[in-house]
């Protein structure tokens, strides 16, 4: 061992260097992310701005899981999320943050809808 | 009122002279003193010529033992702030009856009222929780600092920064008069124009900011620098409790920020979201403010309950009891937290389904709770009981919890809750959780690590004085409030009607006595052990007999914390090294990589006050002044990236050297 | 160090510490850490989005979502922010092949099409409260400003970021930092584009549902 700088140098380059490589993606991935996302994104736009459906509450279904079809969309291919980047710990706090953001807006909705229809009936008609 | 030219709204905003409250003689009072206090302490530290030693040794400090110790003194400060609001109110409800308007007008009591619930929580509880962890967790794991030490410095002047701007409140302008949530629309700008919710809002923005980093650095510290060998089952309890804490702030403390910056453009903007006009609703900041305020209560007690594992298994002499089931415990109480929020707002008119869902979830939450009392008791089931300090404070507060865990209960019930919502009994519930279990578990981890941290041992008597102050003056103090809620007082009342409730009025303010001598004698104790720290020395680094990786380096450990990063074989690591015959390393040490010190978090921090006050007061230019100064001292920083060292081996040599010797004369 | 060794020799007795020191790098926690920033930002959106959940139907007699949106424009914003997260990738895939003027390139077109977006988002906000529609007009309004202008925001931070890492590249080259720097911009980025697909699908396809 010549010294500690040398040694942690490419010590370090080498770490760096593994953890890099697998998460970086290829431009293979990124165009098909893109490709996807450009569809994902396309559909909807055009079955609400040509009301394909004739329905709004199917449309508002169907946008709605085609954006949830893209976030997972963007994840994977431009976030390059998977269960191993950083131990797991990376899906781990996607996971986690996931529910609490499914809490606090569903959550939201169901109490505040309660206490609308319980204390001010026609507050969505105003 | 003087009518004031524009030039000088232009330069100073809606500050005026009349925001000096010349007026009021107990701010005059209190001014003088803190003045004549701060000039002393000024003079002092500039006759010692200790300005040079405090920013190069710790303003600027990144060591997380540090950055841990002024978290702690912060906290001891302002405990003194809002205690001293504890007793001012106290005071006014045990004498203002039947005419008697007592010595608070309503307009400052409010205030105190406010400046209590917000210094108490952000200011102490906060700090006092972040400190320990910040000492302890990096020192646990075996790890030389936390992940982003830099950061760790920032995110303590955030805080300190929020807490400037309370304190300013005092002697200029005003505290807000809304009550620690500030629930709009009292707290919009129709009914609240003056600057005392704007102080509240900026103050806690700003120590927000702070403390979600801090949030991040800790867990990613647990995270990626465990020590070799650690596997997250070998963990230390305190660790544990001390990830999930960090967690919940890092997914709560941004809900805080958000709910505040909507009722933040409200005020400023005009915006519509928790007015009664044009479709805002009140009641979504309610909402959204206890989806913050629930888990939060739980990043309070979970690391406390982290150091009364840590100290039931040391002073029994034991493994803790159920370390799996704790782990789990914790865990499931970080998830349920998120689920328990509307117990706090059961009056406000949600259906029976609605409420009936939180009631259960929050019934459900007292199981794990209650586990981990069974946990340490079985704990000290056999155990070789030592009864000191940290000991008796958790005897104090298995006892405590237990009544304010059932009054809890109780509340969660809601037609019950429909009784007691906003009365006496609800503040007696939790100032018997938060004091039963946060304060006598701050109190704990104070006197378990003081030792590691300074190299002696707290004095015994003193310390069993302010113990004994603290344990009855809480039960004479918050007793009588669970009588007085059951009899239907509410909060927040500054003078009464009934005279036959005076009478426990007086017993709880004798009781805030009590417990003001608890805090008087917790800093004789502190001043005492100083003048007697010889006696009260700690050579070993292992004055406990301890069972975790802290105690295995010197008291207090060197700035490089390990000499040898060690390696963990068994949860309770130190224990199973000194089982198994560990011998320290004498030699052989190489240059050890730590990060430098940096004055940026300090000036990033200045910045954001100046920035606050300037925004609390409508002095635009100086709040764009700052803002841009703090994009422009990031950026500057940015572009440092010289940014750490080496500690020679020489250095660690003689530094491990040192030790020996002293471990030699033991 | 030949202590150390002769202690792990002693038979029964484990190493108790590395004579290796393995902590030598500083950095190796950066991704992680700012990626769980990157979530706590996900928490101030969830609540952004709650809001508008709660308080985007509440018109207050003023005008709503089918009334203001205008569809054409929200799609070529979307288009901005999908084809500068594309080139953002091409200038990391040059990054990892050491490419340095090549990555360069392409963050000076990122940086152009997320000004382009910023226009188009300015420009509509402009236009809106031309029309009266301003953020004090409904919580309808407040929401919907406060949501898609917190994430405006966030991307002009991302700009002034892009901006200053591309002076530091060049100043500097790619160095380990220099590249950890430009990965947390990355994901920075293509996080933002993961919220615009909430606040198009969310705000401005539901908005003009009838």
């Amino acid at each position: 061992m010549s010294g500690p700088q040398s040694h942690a140098e490419p010590h370090g380059a080498h770490d760096a260097h593994g953890d890099d490589h697998a998460p970086h993606g290829s431009l293979r991935g990124y165009v098909t992310g893109f490709l996807l996302s450009v569809v994902l994104t396309a559909i909807p736009f055009w079955l609400v701005m040509n009301d394909v459906l004739g329905n709004a509450t199917l449309t508002a279904i169907v946008i709605m899981g085609f954006a949830a079809v893209q976030i997972v969309v963007h994840m994977v291919y431009f976030l390059h999320m998977n269960g191993r980047s950083e131990g797991g710990w990376n899906m781990m706090g996607l996971i986690f943050t996931i529910v609490i953001v499914v809490i606090v807006l569903s959550g939201s909705l169901w109490v505040m809808y309660h206490l609308n229809t319980n204390m001010m009936p026609d507050m969505h008609r105003m | 009122m003087t009518s004031y030219p524009d030039w000088w709204k232009l330069i100073f905003g809606r500050f005026t002279l009349e925001a000096i409250p010349y007026h009021e003689p107990i701010l005059i009072a209190t001014f003088a003193a803190v003045a004549l206090g701060g000039l002393a302490l000024v003079a002092l530290v500039t006759r010692y010529k200790l300005w040079g030693y405090l920013w190069h040794e710790w303003f600027t400090s990144v060591d997380h033992k540090k950055i841990g110790i002024m978290y702690m003194i912060l906290g001891v400060i302002m405990l003194l702030r809002g205690f001293a609001d504890a007793l001012m109110m106290r005071g006014q409800q045990a004498i203002a009856f039947a005419g008697n308007e007592g010595y608070l007008p309503p307009h400052h009591y409010d205030q105190i009222f406010t400046a209590h619930g917000v210094i108490m929580i952000f200011f102490v509880a906060m700090p006092f929780v972040t400190g320990l962890m910040n000492y302890v967790v990096p020192l646990q794991i075996g790890a030389r600092d936390v992940a982003f030490p830099f950061l760790n410095n920032f995110s303590f002047w955030m805080t300190v920064s929020g807490a400037v701007l309370v304190m300013m409140s005092l002697f200029v302008g005003e505290f807000a008069k809304v009550g620690w949530l500030a629930y709009p629309p009292l707290s919009g700008a129709a009914y609240s124009p003056g600057v005392g919710m704007d102080y509240y809002l900026w103050a806690l923005q700003i120590a927000g900011v702070g403390t979600t980093l801090s949030g991040v650095n800790l867990i990613a510290t647990i995270v990626k620098m465990r020590a070799p060998g650690m596997e997250m089952m070998r963990m230390p309890v305190f660790t544990w409790t001390s990830l999930c804490t960090n967690v919940l702030i890092v997914a709560t403390f941004p809900i805080l920020a958000a709910t505040l910056a909507l009722l933040t453009l409200d005020r400023y903007v005009g915006t519509n979201f928790f007015t009664n006009d044009l479709g805002g609703n009140p009641m979504m900041y309610v909402n959204l403010i206890w989806i913050w305020g629930h888990p939060e209560v739980y990043i309070l007690i979970l690391p406390i309950f982290g150091v009364y594992s840590e100290v039931a298994s040391t002073f029994c002499g034991k493994r803790l009891f159920g370390y799996a089931s704790m782990v789990y415990a914790t865990v499931v109480i970080t998830i349920l937290s998120y689920l328990v929020w509307l117990h706090h707002f059961f009056t406000m008119g949600s259906g029976a389904s609605v409420n009936s869902f939180f009631g259960i979830t929050t019934m459900i939450i007292s199981i794990p709770t209650g586990a981990k009392i069974f946990n340490w008791l079985f704990t000290m089931y056999r155990g070789r009981i030592r009864f000191e300090l940290p000991m008796m404070w958790l005897l104090a507060f298995m006892l405590t919890f237990v009544i304010g865990g059932m009054t809890g209960v109780m509340l969660a019930v809601p037609p019950a809750d429909f009784v007691l919502h906003n009365s006496l009994f609800l503040i007696a519930h939790f100032h018997n959780v938060i004091i039963g279990g946060v304060v006598f578990g701050v109190f704990a981890g104070i006197a378990y690590w003081f030792p590691k941290a300074f190299g002696f041992k707290l004095d015994r008597f003193w310390g069993l004085l302010s113990f004994w102050f603290w344990v009855i003056g809480f039960y004479v103090a918050f007793m009588p409030l669970y009588v007085l809620g059951l009899m239907g007082v509410t909060r927040r009342l500054s003078r009464f009607e009934d005279p036959s409730l005076q009478i426990w009025f007086v017993i709880a303010a004798m009781g805030a006595v009590l417990i003001a001598l608890g805090i008087l004698c917790f800093i004789i104790q502190i001043g005492v052990s100083i003048i007697r720290r010889e006696q009260l020395r700690d050579t070993t680094g292992d004055p406990w007999d301890g069972r975790t990786l802290e105690w295995s380096t010197s008291s207090p450990p060197p700035a490089y914390n390990f000499a040898f990063t060690p390696i963990v074989h068994d949860l309770d690591a130190w224990a199973d090294m000194k089982k198994r015959g560990y011998r320290r390393p004498l030699g052989g040490f190489k240059p050890i990589h730590m990060p430098r010190n940096t004055g940026a978090g300090v000036i990033i921090a200045a910045l954001a006050t100046v920035g606050g006050f300037a925004l609390i007061w409508y002095i635009w230019w100086l709040a764009a002044l700052s803002f841009v100064a703090v994009i422009a001292t990031v950026i500057i920083h940015s572009f440092n990236y010289d940014r750490d060292f080496h500690i020679p081996a020489e250095a660690v040599l003689r530094e491990e050297d040192s030790r020996s010797q002293l471990l030699g004369r033991a | 160090m030949a202590k150390a060794k002769a202690q792990a020799q002693v038979p029964g007795v484990p190493a108790f510490y590395v004579t290796e020191d393995e902590h030598a790098h500083s950095g190796g926690s950066t991704m992680l850490g700012f990626w769980l920033y990157l979530m706590s930002d996900c928490l101030v959106f969830a609540v952004l989005f709650a809001t508008y959940g709660v308080l985007g139907r509440n018109y207050a007699a003023g005008p709503s979502g089918a009334d203001l949106f205008d569809l054409k424009l929200v799609a070529v914003n979307t288009a901005m922010l999908l084809f500068s997260s594309i080139t953002y990738g091409f200038a990391m895939l040059a990054m990892d092949k050491g490419r340095q003027a090549v990555m360069q390139g392409w963050l000076v077109v990122t940086g152009l099409f997320g000004l382009a977006f910023l226009g188009i988002e300015l420009y509509e906000f402009a236009h809106l409260i031309h029309e009266g529609a301003t953020p004090m007009r409904s919580a309808f309004l407040s929401s919907f400003f406060t949501l898609v202008g917190t994430h405006g925001l966030h991307v002009t931070f991302g700009l002034i970021w892009l901006t200053v890492l591309m002076v530091q590249v060049s100043k500097r080259g790619l160095i380990e930092a220099n590249r950890r720097r430009l990965l947390c911009l990355s994901m920075f980025w293509h996080f933002l584009d993961v919220v615009w697909i909430g606040v198009f699908t969310f705000v401005y396809l539901m908005g003009v549902l009838k």
